[in-house]
């Protein structure tokens, strides 16, 4: 099937074509000096069809040719998928680099995944075996897990294996069985299987309510903030607030099977780090590096518009795709702003009615539809999996009034809320703790964690107060609840990210300072002067931010410990 | 011969549009007019018709004047010749010297592969302490000085531009003030780098759309430079202009506008030309430092705000100093660990410490007590202002480390900084200067 362009709007190419086009089909253009450059068919009037361009358009011409394809805008998956660096499109960028050079030329396109690459495969059905889409025909080791090989998760109906490959090494576009169905249809089934990135894939038997703590080790989110594994978060703030860091930190220490990076219309430089520190980086759970854990998809600010639209869904693909495999996934992406500014350029094109901001109307179906992705789900096999999906927003003016922050706020289960004025004072991270909330349970009781989020109301109340009346209108005990709100702040809350011990810790450290902060909260200390509260908490944050940067098995641990002891003891004419 | 098109069918603000065919998405037009020849591109193509913003404005043309497509889009002439020179908006030379002769390069090339970058770890010392001690310049980083008219950012620009020891300096002016060129000229030529400088001159007097290539001139050649391996520094001011002047070729091109005026891709755009800032593994680099002017000192203004969310940080300009709030440079801590072990402490305690100093000022200033601690703090805050804040200030990274801590020593005691035990023993002064 071919078209003709017949006009060139910025990535917005209309196309003239004598055949049926098919919705969000993709098709290729052929550029005058021969490149053929992706694009994805994003309206169809009659015989003119709206294409969103996955390339500059720089060189189009009204008259060149451009070729429809059946297919949709489709990811690869299979074994080899974990480690890899991809665009949107899911081109691996160090093999595009080995070809290309510095830039992304365009129409230079690569598989996902490397055919030459030979896996170990463990046939776990025999011929005759009754099977289904996204049912288990065999096995490949990829890195610590066993990566399955499935049914093609389109087939419809029932098919019986009419043969399946000896164990052997084989490439993933080698034939590992074939299926028979009702009819005289046979199906050829390799390791990769195509998936058109925009629908959603999930064979299970049920969807669960999500509730098993994800344990990210950051005390501010596990403790009170939670997120769980199936779940769905958001983190606006504005920007310099700290978004990408804890992203970064959380795709680190996250403790998860799966993480996929999807860096979304950002700064390249910010993923340069990740592709640099994570193959260094040891995973103590596994032993194994970070990077053979986690797969990057970045599609940056500077590159095409079109593909950064793609990229999320590229994300949301390959992690529902690990998550059929019976893992638990966790996909970043920073930021939907980004993606939903994508949609915006596009629908102005279209000229599209626009909504608030210029946003297109369907904005927050359009988000609703890609957190909805996330989950946790019964699998056919019974065994329990889990997508979860944590998005930053990037508000225009730091102001959560805008379409994107709401929309997302209406469907996520945690909102992370970064603060201008907790940044601009270095308490990272900036999350703010009067602000922000969570629909899940976490590693602390939610009794405990509502008695300290009541004690920094207090706190913010006392100090709102004290602007209008002065420290010397404050009661001495207002003003010790307000500096032990502080001191939870200081010492709980705040968590320094560049410190090798301070930036993750686990769940069972986590609880046992909540317990020592809780102690020291309660002290009734019986202050006779506010200096004499303000020295005690100062020397109470002291001891415990040291401790807070003591390796539990180091030398210091124990003696500071030993004297927060002390002090409780000492102070604490307990209530 | 290329052919001429003479069916000029419409103009509005700085775009015509004409009846012409195999023209290219991009491509560039000579729109030849009573006035001269002005250069020109393609903005759409509709049909038989393609819509040209014409980069001296639309002033003058009429339906009777002809267009000649170049058959390439914009580019620019290459070689080291380049070195020294001035040019304008365009890319023509605006100081009386020839054209370039030499092979020419594209401008506005694809983006470089993630993958190709190094991860930047060369910190650029600039003398000044809120920069060297509290947000570190980073070479490859991209940085904009936020700021307002009537504060001296292009003074800014010209020193850290000086100081920062690059191979090569690369200026663009848009909308730049005829006597703000000259003192950038003087600043280098006084400096002894203009022979490794090359500029860009957009001037206010010059029209508005004119300004929009001046980027993509300096961050064009500036790659070409890195390529060759040479460490570049490219300095752009005014990117409010620049924005601007996509604003109103948004406005004639009937745009719908997403805030305040400014395209939906404004950041697209801006992050395009911002993120040329790069350190190509195994070649050279570039550096981009901007000046960003927020109309009614408003950093939510849609300029500022998009411009916050691309670069590495922001340093704002204000009342003559850097401020310590809201300035950031985000790639400080990729080379803060190597200096000396306690400039982060140093860097954490001192801006903690000044921001409680300014909560006690407003407590003063609302007629409040102040109590013993208080006092403290606002002693701090104005040792803290005269000797570290002060734009004067001229000392290298260990001498305003030390000077840090001479400040809190004179002023609180150890546990009160909240710096951790083993570097207070490390580094906290022995015997303080009394107060
Ligand atoms: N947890 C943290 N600990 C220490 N410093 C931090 C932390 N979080 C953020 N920062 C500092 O703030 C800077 C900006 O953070 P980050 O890049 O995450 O912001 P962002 O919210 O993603 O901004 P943008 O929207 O512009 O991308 C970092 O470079 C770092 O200097
Ligand atoms: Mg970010």
């Amino acid at each position: 099937m071919t078209g003709r362009i017949v006009a060139v709007f910025g990535n917005l190419v209309i196309a003239e074509s004598a055949d049926r086009v098919v919705q969000n089909s993709i098709a290729y253009i052929a550029r005058g000096d021969g490149a053929k450059l992706l694009c994805e068919v994003i309206r169809v009037r009659g015989r003119v069809a709206d294409l969103q361009v996955f390339e500059e358009t720089r060189g189009l011409r009204v008259g060149d040719a451009v070729e429809f394809r059946a297919e949709m805008l489709s990811a690869t998956l299979g074994p080899g998928l974990l480690g890899q660096i991809y665009d949107g499109l899911q081109n691996p960028l160090p093999q595009l680099a080995e070809k290309a050079g510095f830039f992304l030329t365009p129409g230079t396109y690569l598989p996902g995944l490397d055919g030459a690459r030979r896996w170990r495969w463990t046939p776990a059905v025999q011929a005759g075996a009754a099977v289904k889409a996204g049912e288990t025909l065999g096995s490949v080791p990829e890195n610590m897990f066993t990566h399955k090989i499935m049914v093609p998760f389109g087939l419809r109906g029932a098919y019986k294996v009419e043969s399946v490959a000896p164990a052997g090494e084989y490439g993933v576009e080698d034939r590992i069985a074939v299926l028979a169905g009702d009819a005289e249809a046979r199906v050829d089934v390799r390791m990769a299987q195509r998936w058109p990135v925009k629908r959603p894939l999930c064979i299970a038997r049920r969807r669960l309510l999500p509730a098993e703590p994800l344990v990210t080790r950051i005390r501010i989110i596990d403790a009170m903030f939670p997120i769980v594994r199936g779940g769905t978060y958001c983190i606006p703030g504005p920007f310099g607030a700290g978004k990408t860091v804890l992203q970064q930190i959380t795709s680190r220490h996250a403790e998860i099977d799966v993480v996929i990076v999807a860096a979304c219309g950002e700064r390249a430089g910010e993923v340069v780090e990740t592709i640099r520190e994570f193959p260094e980086l040891v995973d103590p759970r596994t032993g194994r590096s970070l990077m053979e854990r986690t797969i990057i998809i970045c599609n940056t600010s500077a590159m095409p518009v079109a593909a950064r639209e793609a990229s999320v869904y590229t994300a949301a693909t390959l992690g529902e795709y690990y998550r059929q495999m019976g893992l638990d996934v966790l996909l970043l992406a920073d930021s939907t702003s980004r993606w939903a500014q994508a949609m915006r350029e596009l629908s102005g094109r279209l000229e599209e009615i626009p909504g608030d901001e210029a946003f297109p109307a369907y904005l927050e179906s359009r988000i609703a539809a890609f957190y909805e992705r996330a989950g946790q789900v019964e699998l056919p096999d019974g065994a329990t999996a889990s997508l979860t999906i944590g998005g930053t927003v990037s508000p225009a003016g730091g102001n959560f009034e805008e379409p994107v922050t709401q929309g997302t706020l209406k469907v996520v289960g945690a909102f992370h809320g970064l603060s201008r004025a907790r940044s601009d004072a270095r308490r990272y991270p900036a999350i703010d703790p009067l602000d922000s909330w969570s629909k899940y349970t976490g590693i602390m009781e939610p009794e405990r964690a509502a008695r300290m989020r009541a004690l920094l109301r207090d706190g913010h109340e006392v100090r709102q107060m004290m602007t209008v009346v002065g420290e010397e209108g404050t009661s001495i005990d207002d003003f010790a609840r307000m500096l032990k709100a502080d001191f939870f702040d200081n010492v709980f809350l705040q968590q320094d990210a560049f410190d090798a011990v301070d930036a993750a810790v686990p769940a069972r450290r986590q609880r046992f300072m909540f317990g020592k902060v809780e102690a020291v909260v309660d002290c009734d200390f019986g202050f006779q002067s506010k200096d004499e509260a303000r020295k005690t908490m100062v020397a109470a944050t002291d001891l415990f931010r040291n401790l807070n940067y003591a390796a539990e098995d180091g030398p210091d641990y124990a003696a500071i410990l030993g004297r927060i002891d002390a002090f409780i003891a000492q102070k604490g004419r307990t209530q | 011969m290329r052919k001429y098109y003479d069916e000029i069918a419409r103009i509005a603000g700085n775009v015509v549009t004409v009846k012409a065919g195999g023209v290219g998405y991009d491509e560039l037009a000579a729109v030849v007019s009573d006035r001269g020849t002005s250069l020109a591109q393609v903005i759409r193509l509709e049909g038989e018709y393609a819509s040209l913003q014409i980069f001296a404005g639309t002033q003058g043309v009429s339906t009777r004047d002809k267009v000649r497509f170049l058959g390439h889009p914009m580019q620019m002439p290459f070689s080291e010749a380049l070195l020294g020179r001035i040019f304008d908006g365009s890319g023509r030379p605006r100081d009386g010297r020839p054209e370039i002769d030499a092979a020419p390069i594209p401008i506005g090339s694809p983006a470089v592969n993630p993958v190709k970058r190094r991860r930047p770890d060369k910190m650029v010392a600039t003398g000044i302490p809120m920069i060297d001690v509290f947000n570190s310049l980073v070479e490859s980083q991209k940085l904009p000085i936020f700021s307002v008219a009537g504060e001296p950012y292009n003074e800014l620009l010209a020193r850290v531009g000086l100081q920062a020891d690059a191979d090569i300096i690369i200026l663009g002016g848009i909308g730049l003030r005829h006597d703000d060129y000259l003192k950038f000229r003087k600043t280098f030529d006084d400096g002894g780098v203009l022979g490794r400088t090359i500029m860009f001159i957009h001037t206010a007097a010059d029209p508005v759309v004119e300004g929009l290539l001046v980027p993509d001139l300096c961050l064009a050649v500036g790659e070409q430079f890195a390529l060759q391996g040479r460490r570049v520094l490219a300095l752009l001011t005014d990117m409010t202009a620049f924005a601007d002047a996509l604003k109103e070729i948004a406005i004639i091109m009937e745009q719908i506008p997403s805030n305040r005026g400014y395209p939906g891709d404004l950041y697209t755009q801006l992050a395009r030309r911002y993120e040329k800032a790069v350190d190509l593994d195994g070649a050279g680099s570039m550096t981009v430092l901007a000046c960003t002017t927020m109309p009614g000192d408003d950093v939510t203004h849609p300029v500022p705000d998009n411009t916050g969310y691309i670069t590495e940080g922001q340093f704002y300009l204000r009342n003559g100093r850097i401020e310590p709030f809201g300035s950031l440079s985000r790639l400080k801590q990729q080379v803060n660990g190597k200096t000396r072990d306690d400039h982060r402490a140093i860097m954490n305690a001192c801006i903690q410490l000044y921001a409680l100093c300014r909560e006690s000022r407003e407590k003063r200033d609302m007629g409040f007590e102040m109590s013993a601690w208080d006092e403290r703090l606002l002693r701090y805050g104005e040792r803290f202002e005269a000797r570290i804040m002060d734009l004067a200030v001229n000392i290298p990274l260990n001498e305003a480390l030390d000077r840090c801590w001479a400040i809190l020593a004179e002023c609180f005691e150890p546990v009160e900084v909240g710096i951790r035990e083993s570097i207070i023993a490390a580094h906290w002064p022995a015997a303080p200067r009394a107060g």
